[in-house]
């Protein structure tokens, strides 16, 4: 008997933004899978052109609502390479409290309203409401806990207000900064119980490994700076170069353009992270890495949500450490930022955002008008890998209902928590 | 409008946007749960599987950008019994009508070079300039406690304008220090307060998210920074801000982008 499924997801829910799913199944062989990317394109690299850095900068974060402060603090990078811009170690410590800010707030929403339905059985968060109100409750503390450590240092998570080249329009206030250590204190709480809840989950056991990308920093787990690292070579290369190392290509079935490194795809993000810079994660997120039983170096790309809840708590340890940094240096009215000049150059800020490696590149005029806008989001970098992943999972479900693996197919889709709103061009990436 | 007899049924729906609005939502916590008690959620597709056709209340995120999403905004409208323009994006278009400067053929070669002929795109325009809106909550992104007042207006049959005083009268509530004091150009003259002032409360300037109030003086700021005899205040600004009249004009478009779309629609569907 010929059995043939042909499996269709027209918008895939509980992912940020539109994508679709199919795949062609005959006698148990895939004979094609596909992840495609249907959301409106926006076209940020068309428009931002014209307008002056401090509009850019305003606007890049509107690229993206959950992750906001990784989209703006690439493009202040970039801006600020572009013209020049020293910033202040001060102003260095508070971005990355923001960016920590938003990673937790990015996880959790992932892991409790996102993949997590999956994992409780449930088609959504709210049938949890009745059934486990505290969970629930405890997921919105952890996000408004991400969303108020962004909020302490640039007014707003969504989206960003005093962050701006150079450093920030207000100067922040010791006691405000300090108050969040009981809320940090409370969040690892909640966190250990995450662990707790997610312990006795069973995820689908698909182990491939890829070649990771992440970015690295001699003194800490990247996240707001650092130079690309692919865990197929042993130095680290520097972000300026990203057109050179990181090669985009067309396949023949997709309007997609996909992108390779060293290999025909590779994955970014928590778990790309994970993989490569794992000796620096505080003691906390090694510990919790063990209680949820993932092992360094780790290739199933379903347990990207579960280093997503490792991240969690090396970002809220850490974040206890940089406010400590931050009260204990004193903090000085930053004003870097009313000497910014304009002036004619370009530049590249790279930083990993919660879903992986993400890429600005601007252009600006002796006026300080931006020229050109070039942007590489996670997302796009994943959905080869994401691919590939389908492939190697069809062969080991295909035996089993049309729902399941449809189900499972939108499960691994989610695990890799794809950003798809981002869509600047997540359609082809050229210039 | 309408009072409900019983529990209506809501449903959420984005279109060109960074759905940053509806994640502001989800900010609320208890009181997003105390408000959805109220009511039945049957389609939020960034947090439910489910899906549905039969809503009453419809919130809508994001611009219209391409011309399958004119129809999906008009076959909501027709099912909606009321219908929300949530955000910047979906009641003044934010920054998506930038692209309405160029040509869409030019935007999409801009963008994906000469490969991008399958790319549907058409001008951009606020949900509430294709179909009729009956609340607008403004903001980029949107502000909780103005999402909490229409939510309950909707709820119980009331009608909601949004605040249509400049940003200004906040400022002064709340004892900001105006940033043209500190050099910086504000848009906070022009545009809707609703925000509590918040970007100026940061120190920094308004950039106009929330849309210009009715008649709005948009030629003012640029007077203010011509007169002959300026005061050390202003004269300061205009030092610091050499900009050109047209250059002032132009920082209104950041959200309110009024030039005409070019209507000629020459876009194709893509294989999506
Ligand atoms: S109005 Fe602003 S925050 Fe809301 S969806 Fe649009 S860009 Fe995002
Ligand atoms: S800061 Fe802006 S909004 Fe506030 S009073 Fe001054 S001009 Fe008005
Ligand atoms: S101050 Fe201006 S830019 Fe800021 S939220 Fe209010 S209206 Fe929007």
């Amino acid at each position: 008997m010929t059995t043939h499924n042909s499996i269709a997801v027209h918008h895939v829910t509980r992912i940020e933004g539109h994508g679709d799913i199919t795949a062609e199944i005959k006698d148990g062989t895939l004979e094609q899978v596909r992840f495609s990317v249907v959301e409106a394109p926006r076209f940020f690299e068309a428009f931002l052109r014209g307008h002056h850095h401090h509009e850019v900068t305003h606007m890049a974060s509107r690229i993206c609502g959950i992750c906001a402060v990784s989209h703006k603090c690439a493009a202040l990078k970039a801006t600020e390479a572009a013209l020049g811009v020293d910033i202040s170690d001060q102003t260095r410590l508070l971005r990355r409290l923001a960016y920590h800010g938003e990673v937790l707030s990015s996880h959790i929403l992932h892991i409790y309203f996102l993949a997590g339905p999956d994992f409780f059985d449930v088609p959504s968060v709210f049938p949890l409401v009745d059934q486990d109100r505290e969970m629930v409750r405890r997921a919105m503390r952890l996000k408004n806990l991400g969303y108020d450590l962004s909020k302490v240092v640039a007014g707003r998570h969504t989206h960003p207000i005093a962050m701006v080249a150079g450093g920030f329009t207000f100067v922040h206030q010791a006691e405000n900064l300090e108050a969040m250590k009981d809320r940090i204190a409370e969040g690892l709480n909640d966190l250990q119980d995450t662990i707790r809840t997610l312990q006795g989950i069973d995820l689908p056991d698909l182990e491939r490994e890829t070649e990771y990308v992440s970015l690295t920093h001699p003194d800490r787990y990247a996240f707001y700076d650092g130079e690309i690292l692919s865990s197929d070579r042993d130095e680290p290369v520097s972000p300026d170069r990203y057109r050179e190392v990181i090669e985009e290509y067309a396949v023949d079935y997709s309007t997609a353009k996909y992108a390779r490194w060293n290999r025909p795809e590779y994955m970014t993000g928590a778990l790309a992270r994970f993989n490569n810079n794992y000796g620096q994660l505080t003691d906390g997120a090694k510990t919790a890495a063990e209680d949820l039983g993932l092992t360094h170096p780790c290739h199933k790309p379903f347990t990207n949500t579960i280093a997503q809840v490792v991240e969690c708590v090396h970002c809220l340890e850490d974040a206890r450490d940089l406010i400590d940094a931050l009260v204990n240096g004193g903090i000085r009215p930053g004003r870097e930022h009313e000497n910014v000049k304009d002036r004619a150059g370009s530049g590249v800020g790279a930083v990993e955002a919660p879903r992986g490696i993400l890429f600005h590149e601007y252009e600006y005029d002796e006026e300080g008008k931006c020229l050109s806008a070039n942007m590489v989001i996670p997302t796009a970098q994943n959905l080869a890998n994401l691919e590939a992943d389908m492939r190697a999972y069809v062969p080991v479900i295909a035996e089993e209902s049309k729902e399941t693996i449809t189900h499972r197919l939108e499960m691994l889709v989610r695990a890799y928590d794809p950003c798809i709103s981002c869509s600047t061009h997540v359609i082809d990436l050229r210039k | 409008m309408i009072h409900f007899k019983k529990k209506p049924r809501v449903a959420f729906f984005d279109f060109a946007c960074c759905e940053g609005c509806q994640l502001s939502v989800l900010e609320m916590e208890e009181k997003l749960l105390d408000l959805l008690s109220h009511v039945e959620v049957v389609e939020w597709r960034e947090v439910m599987s489910e899906k549905s056709d039969e809503y009453d209340i419809a919130f809508c995120e994001g611009s219209i950008t391409r011309k399958r999403d004119v129809e999906r905004i008009q076959s909501i409208r027709e099912r909606a019994e009321t219908l929300v323009s949530l955000g910047a994006c979906a009641s003044i278009s934010c920054h998506n009508a930038l692209k309405n400067r160029w040509p869409m053929k030019e935007v999409v070669e801009m963008v994906y070079g000469d490969s991008g002929g399958h790319i549907d795109t058409i001008p951009a325009r606020p949900v509430s300039d294709v179909v009729p809106v009956d609340y607008q909550i403004r903001g980029c992104p949107v502000s909780l406690p103005e999402f909490e007042t229409v939510f309950k207006h909707i709820l119980t049959g009331q009608s909601y304008d949004p605040p249509n005083q400049p940003v200004c009268v906040e400022c002064k509530l709340n004892d900001t220090l105006c940033v043209y004091e500190k050099g910086m150009v504000c848009l906070g003259p022009v545009t809707r307060c609703g925000c509590n002032a918040v970007c100026t409360a940061y120190g920094d300037a308004c950039q106009g998210c929330r849309g210009l109030i009715d008649e709005a003086n948009t030629e003012a700021p640029a007077r203010v920074l011509f007169r002959e005899d300026l005061h050390p205040i202003m004269a300061e600004v205009a030092r610091k801000n050499p900009l050109t009249r047209k250059e002032i004009l132009a920082k209104f478009t950041v959200y309110n982008d009024t030039s005409e779309p070019d209507e000629e629609e020459e876009s194709s569907d893509d294989n999506a």
